[in-house]
């Protein structure tokens, strides 16, 4: 290797995008990727806990029959709230905002992305959007869903629809510019000797992750901006009393909406390949399999969409296609899976943090998966469309999956983010929380959907109690599990044992660098002359020498 | 290269890298455009598959002669843009400067026409909403064709402002002599958006103003 920054002294003293400069006015107006990231896991967060307030709302609700907590409007506006606020505030940016930006030219050894001052405004115009979705909150809210169907969201409801499809329309550009900066900065700034396919996978996945980010976005974009221009003119576009197509609304709306999904799990899926192949210390198996399978799900992703839209009236031969697309998009995912447990398979794998979450998230995506073919299946779909069971798929995927993978990865990153080791025994005793607590939130709401229980009502028959008291159960262990994290690692910048450059160790260029990283991200552009996650071959990863202990994880040596 | 240009951003190795970045961006972001306006057109071919009578009669009133002058305007700036674009290549400033001005003079001549345009729809009570008046049978339909008139025409002519605006500010410093041979990526890029938004108008003139006609 020839970057000769390998062995920097594993001390915080060393200059750092955290200390290169302080003040506020140094962090608003920074065109530091790494910066940008961290202002990013800042507003995502604010977000995220309050998505998880009005999910604290709901299943404090549901704990009772008849529905004591809350009249059946405003629960109506909690779970519009709640999805809104966490999918577009929340889950669309999490990793690739976060974690993509903070990585991306780290691993393909760039100083920044192509466009930092793009970059830097994609953060403003996220948190622009997230204004005007706060100001409609304040204001009392929106009610119809988050899929804003017409004609309830363009005629008939009485709440602040307008604000809230101005604020997505706006928070949709940040997104796109992401997706441009992550494309151009793929293509154009990789280091010497790093080609397309010694790219780690998890700028595969973001290279994915960003065609669908830049090809599907703007099509939600117009959509909402035509449901808002229709409600305060009075059009007709997507109203049937005036000549308009309220099921042209839902082709365009899902039309981004189903790929959205991917948006969310691709990147997680590019973090759990990492995990994994780190934590088993073996080559990951089928590197170009997994790379282009990727490609494969963003593809295939956006030919799926009406599988939505069975009970909404599609002709049966278009249902037909739909469903049998939907059953495609399991190949790669599948593929993916079995690359997985390929590359666990006689590796030495060991139980640190992020692994817990990379094992978590294979099983939670699998069970989230399986039940999305049942989903996809023209006949069952009938049955339990609109009930609990659509609910609880897409929580393991987008929860269950893309969640942990977050959660997986930052743990993973901490210590190059922050240049600080969290607490390992806390950590993976939260790992273990979530994942108990997830399952009980959301296995109970299979049963209820099987049974028959609608999704998006306030009230429910009493027969299903027990299964919702189990759920709240559950949510409230959950919740935990996410407040955990974000204690212990705000604990650990602080207080945290210096990591070192490469404390797993791993085979990435981003762990050649001191952690954390200096403002240009490499002292000396490095040269890539080792093909990935190539364990076996790099004489420079020491190991330490038994697999960690519970509680006295120790840092490999650097020297 | 050995000594920073001073165009060259600090994250580019050089000058090379960043032209390849900054067009590969702007392709990009066409490709987001594409998107944008596709949303819009597929809405049109919907709506227009259900009331292909209402659409061809509320297109008669649409202004051919008006619309058909815009597109040979436009057609023309394509062409001052093409060679401004090439002036910048071969480093000739006051031919780059004439040509990049000669551009944003037809981009207005557009707008100040589609301004007309709007106008007399206005006069007419052709814009949606609670002062739209359509002969009887179609007058649904009518309103859902103006409707996606203004949007698609609107969504252009604000790409028109914009272009426009970008024009002037490569014209400033065109004349400044910020563009040589070696740099002049701004000006390519900007021409790539220019012939995009043209091409744009090239798909709706057809669409909106010549479906009525009889054949
Ligand atoms: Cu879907």
């Amino acid at each position: 290797m020839s970057t000769g920054t390998g062995a920097s002294v594993p001390t915080l003293g060393h200059e750092n995008y955290l200390n290169v400069s302080y003040g506020v006015k140094s962090w608003l107006l920074t065109t530091d990727h790494k910066r940008i990231a961290l202002l990013y896991l800042v507003s995502i967060t604010l977000f995220f806990f309050l998505g998880g307030a009005f999910a604290v709302l709901i299943r404090l609700n549901l704990l009772t029959p008849q529905g004591d907590l809350v009249s059946a409007e405003t629960y109506n506006k909690f779970f519009t709230m709640h999805g809104v606020v966490m999918i577009f505030f929340f889950l669309i940016p999490s990793i690739p905002a976060v974690l993509g930006n903070f990585l991306i030219p780290l691993m393909i050894g760039a100083k920044d992305l192509a466009f930092p001052r793009l970059n830097l405004s994609s953060w403003y115009i996220f948190n622009l959007g997230g204004l005007f979705t706060l100001y409609s909150i304040i204001r009392g809210g929106v009610d119809t869903g988050w899929t804003f169907y017409t004609p309830y969201s363009s005629l008939y409801s009485n709440t602040h629809v307008v604000a809230t499809v101005v604020g997505i329309f706006i928070t949709g550009f940040s997104t796109i510019l992401t997706g441009l900066n992550f494309i151009v900065t793929i293509h154009t700034m990789r280091a010497p000797g790093m080609t397309w396919f010694r790219l780690p996978l998890f700028v595969w996945t973001h290279y994915a992750t960003s065609l669908i980010m830049i090809l599907g976005t703007p099509v939600v974009a117009i959509t909402l901006a035509l449901v808002a221009v229709e409600r305060v003119f009075h059009l007709g576009i997507f109203n049937p009393a005036l000549g308009g197509d309220p099921v042209l609304f839902q082709h365009l709306f899902w039309f981004y909406s189903h790929p959205a999904v991917y948006i969310m799990v691709l990147p997680a899926m590019g973090v759990t390949t990492e995990l994994i192949t780190t934590f088993a210390r073996k080559k990951l198996f089928g590197y170009h399999l997994v790379a282009a399978a990727s490609f494969g799900i963003a593809v295939i992703g956006f030919f799926v969409w009406a599988h939505h839209m069975f009970v909404a009236g599609v002709s049966p031969y278009a249902a037909m296609i739909f469903s049998i697309l939907s059953y495609l998009v399991a190949i790669p995912s599948a593929v993916k899976v079995f690359n997985w447990m390929a590359t666990l398979y006689k590796g030495s794998v060991s139980w640190a943090t992020p692994m817990l979450y990379g094992l978590g998230f294979i099983g939670l995506f699998v069970m989230g998966g399986l039940t999305g073919l049942f989903l996809a299946a023209l006949g069952l779909d009938v049955h339990v469309h609109d009930t609990y069971f659509v609910v609880a798929h897409f929580h393991y995927i987008m929860v269950g999956g893309a969640v942990m993978g977050y959660l997986g990865g930052l743990h993973y990153w901490w210590p190059k983010i922050s240049g600080r080791l969290y607490p390992e025994a806390l950590a993976r005793f939260s790992a273990i929380v979530l994942f108990v607590g997830f399952n009980l939130t959301f296995f109970p709401q299979f049963i209820l959907g099987y049974l028959g229980m609608p999704r998006r009502y306030h009230a429910y028959p009493p027969e299903f109690q027990v299964l919702n008291v189990l759920s709240t159960a559950g949510a409230s262990i959950l919740g935990i599990g996410y407040l955990l994290p974000m204690f212990y690692l705000i604990w650990s910048m602080r207080y945290g044992p210096v990591a070192g450059p490469n404390p797993w160790p791993a085979t990435g260029l981003e762990w050649q660098t001191p952690s954390p990283p200096p403002p240009h991200n490499f002292d000396v552009t490095p040269v890539v002359s080792w093909e990935p996650y190539d364990f076996a071959n790099r004489p420079d990863l020491k190991y330490p020498a038994p697999a960690p202990e519970l509680g006295h994880f120790q840092p490999a040596a650097q020297d | 290269m050995s000594q920073a240009h001073s165009a060259l951003a600090e994250q580019f190795r050089d000058l090379e890298q960043q032209r390849e970045a900054s067009s590969l961006g702007m392709w990009v972001f066409l490709v987001t455009e594409i998107m944008f306006f596709g949303g819009l057109f597929m809405v049109y071919t919907v709506a227009r598959a259900m009331h292909p009578a209402g659409f061809a009669q509320a297109s008669r009133h649409l202004d051919v002669t008006l619309g058909g002058t815009n597109t040979a305007v436009l057609i023309c700036s394509s062409l001052t843009m093409a060679l401004a674009v090439y002036a910048s290549q071969v480093g000739r400033r006051r031919m780059l400067a004439g040509f990049l001005a000669l551009t944003i003079a037809l981009g207005c001549v557009f707008l100040v026409i589609k301004a007309i345009e709007y106008a007399d729809k206005f006069h007419h009570h052709l814009v949606p909403g609670s002062a739209f008046s359509f002969a009887a049978p179609e007058a649904r339909p009518a309103e859902l064709f103006f409707s996606l008139y203004f949007a698609m025409t609107g969504l252009h002519a604000l790409h028109m402002i914009i272009g426009v605006g970008v024009v002037a500010v490569l014209l400033v410093k065109a004349w400044r002599g910020r563009y040589t041979i070696e740099y002049h990526t701004p000006v390519e890029i900007s021409g790539l958006y220019w012939h995009f938004v043209d091409i744009i108008w090239i798909f709706l003139f057809p669409l909106l103003y010549l479906i009525g006609l009889k054949r």
